[in-house]
């Protein structure tokens, strides 16, 4: 025990000394928490919310949610120079499980006023196959199979939808790298996009809000009509070109705490 | 630099797996090259670190049937390696013929079974915790731990076997499960064909490739979303599901170990290695064939509120795969079975 302590003194001595020296005033190096919250516009969801059908889609099928987890990476802290401090890491968010809802990039940054983005999924340089063992090993597997161009999911959005026969149906909202296998090789295209949390002033500890509204993935500019897009959209080149334009607008920057 | 030393003493300390300072020999777990290069290495318990003499201990407890009440019945009756350390009975019987309600789950690869939920509804949440139930079940072992422990310290072996893994002739349940979870760590599939596949070492047959397409198609067979894929070479999320097996549930599963009626009808998804030796499926073992199961996805489904939103085309009765899909199917999940695995010596008796 003492020499974990003793770990721990160390390794927050080391961490005390990365302090920028600028011009005699000294800058603070930090990290940033982000907090990931969800909504159907504007009510909470949380896990006391899933497998209820209690949401009404812009199109107006009634639909509940059994699964939301998604894949963000490359959190990107842009200054007012236009430099760029990236740790070029990523996160899994599972809505449900409750887990990493709250992320720190692993990067320090000097205090100061940023351009705050990230991308949601992962963009073609790092959707690499195979590439990140603690995705491979995520929800079975976080991966795309590589009939459909490998890589990596974005998001699984699952749930229970009324159909036009008043049934429950299944529907499987996974977007990933928009892929038509009718070519040879297979037809790739990058939809993964970048979110923009706009400018945020960065101090000691600052944590910053991640907004997702969920009724947003069905709603613009393409509305979701869940009797024909409900299930096997991996392989369909369309549905993720239009799953991707709807996502420009789910996510928003919610607070920012200093604290 | 003192960083690194720190480290690396905090390491060492890990090695010590009792509270006595004792230090067994420790044994490092030889992580499969197709796992080594796709998923996160295992989970090995900072207190409770595998050893040569921890692994023995283990091993010899697992085939002991002095842990039931009346010393006929061991962990190897209901898991036996032949079956991929399962059961080839629907039920398996207790000491006193009473007949259990589950299939025996099979034993292997649970070193990576990050979430750490054993148990078809995961209701253990480690593999410590699982050992303790079945001495106890009053339809299994029907043992007390009081009376366990009596009887390992009564024999002329356990007690030094004891002080070799642990340090102390002191027999308690925690050490018994500890030293039985040591053993179980090491049961390690990861031979198949398949595996040898992955490694550029054999060639699959088209049925066999075949079948993997079935596997991976969202349109066919979609079977990856619960079973993995070869990035993840487990063949199990080790997540619970209601795959469309009833429309009413005589077992609740994981909504009856957490009272969470929307997770009535949920059971773990089995890994889909070594289904040569480890039938019948399913947690209540009704499916005899695995011919039985792929019907089952193809055209057995029904509906319940809780059913998995990943089940397809459930109105159907599934995803009507084709005869010849269905065999191709079938040759490919039979290529994930580990002959060397059910033959493994360190693994028998």
């Amino acid at each position: 025990m003492k020499k974990i302590v003793l770990l721990i003194a160390l390794t927050l001595a080391v961490t005390a000394c990365k302090k920028d020296d600028n011009g005699g005033n000294v800058i603070n190096e930090v990290t940033v928490d982000l907090i990931f919250s969800h909504d159907w516009d504007g009510s909470a969801i949380t896990n006391a919310d899933f497998d209820q059908i209690q949401y009404t889609n812009a199109h107006g099928e009634e639909l509940s949610i059994s699964k939301l987890v998604y894949l963000i990476s490359d959190v990107t802290f842009t200054n007012t120079a236009g430099d760029k401090f990236d740790a070029g890491d990523f996160n899994l968010i599972n809505v449900r499980n409750n887990s990493n809802l709250t992320f720190t990039p692993g990067i320090e940054i000097p205090e100061g006023d940023y351009t705050v983005t990230f991308t949601f999924g992962f963009d073609d340089e790092d959707n690499i196959d195979q590439a990140y063992p603690e995705l491979n090993s995520a929800d079975g597997g976080w991966n795309v199979p590589a009939p459909l161009g490998g890589g990596y999911h974005y998001m699984r959005l699952e749930g229970k939808y009324i159909d036009s026969n008043s049934d429950e149906v299944g529907y499987q909202y996974h977007t990933i790298r928009a892929n038509d296998m009718s070519t040879n090789p297979v037809t790739l295209q990058d939809t993964s996009f970048e979110v923009n949390l706009g400018q945020v002033t960065i101090g000691s500890n600052t944590t910053i809000e991640v907004k997702m509204n969920v009724a947003e993935w069905f709603k613009n500019p393409n509305l979701w009509d869940l009797n024909v897009l409900f299930s096997t959209l991996m392989p369909n080149f369309d549905a993720q070109i239009m799953m991707s334009e709807n996502g420009m607008t789910v996510f928003s920057r919610g607070a920012v705490t200093q604290q | 630099m003192i960083l690194v030393f720190v480290a690396g003493l905090c390491y060492s300390c890990v090695t010590d797996n009792d509270d006595n300072g004792y230090v067994a020999t420790p044994f490092t777990l030889e992580v499969p090259q197709v796992f080594a290069e796709r998923i996160l290495p295992p989970v090995i318990p900072e207190d409770n670190p595998l050893t040569v003499e921890g692994i023995a201990l283990g091993k010899k407890l697992f085939f002991d049937p002095s842990l039931s009440a009346d010393g006929t019945q061991a962990c190897a009756d209901c898991h036996r390696p032949e079956n991929a350390f399962s059961d080839a009975r629907q039920f398996s019987i207790g000491i006193d013929g009473s007949v259990g309600t589950r299939n025996s789950m099979p034993l292997f690869n649970m070193a990576w079974n990050y979430n750490e939920e054993f148990f078809w509804d995961g209701r253990a949440q480690s593999l410590e915790e699982q050992i303790f139930e079945p001495v106890t079940n009053p339809i299994e072992m029907k043992n007390t731990w009081p009376n366990v422990e009596n009887t390992l310290r009564a024999s002329d072996t356990y007690p030094a076997l004891f002080e070799q893994a642990f340090g102390t002739t002191t027999i308690d349940s925690v050490r018994v499960s500890r030293a039985i979870a040591q053993f179980l760590r090491t049961l390690v599939s990861a031979n198949s064909k398949f595996d040898r596949f992955l490694l550029g070492q054999e060639e699959l047959t088209p049925s066999e490739e075949n079948g993997l397409a079935v596997f991976l198609d969202e349109s066919r067979g979609d079977c990856f979303h619960c079973h993995g894929l070869p990035a993840n070479p487990l063949w199990t999320d080790n997540i619970f599901h209601n795959n469309g097996l009833d429309e009413t549930f005589s077992d609740r599963g994981r909504g009856g170990f957490t009272g969470d009626p929307r997770e009535f009808g949920w059971f773990k998804s089995g890994s889909l290695r070594n289904l040569a030796y480890t039938a019948p499926y399913m947690h209540d073992g009704r499916f005899t064939t695995l011919d039985e199961v792929i019907d089952h996805y193809s055209e057995g489904l029904v509906f319940s509120e809780t059913i998995d939103p990943l089940m397809k085309k459930v109105a159907e009765g599934g995803v009507q795969l084709s005869d010849q899909d269905k065999a191709d199917l079938k040759a490919f999940l039979l290529s994930l079975s580990d002959p060397s695995f059910i033959n493994n010596p360190n693994f028998q008796q």
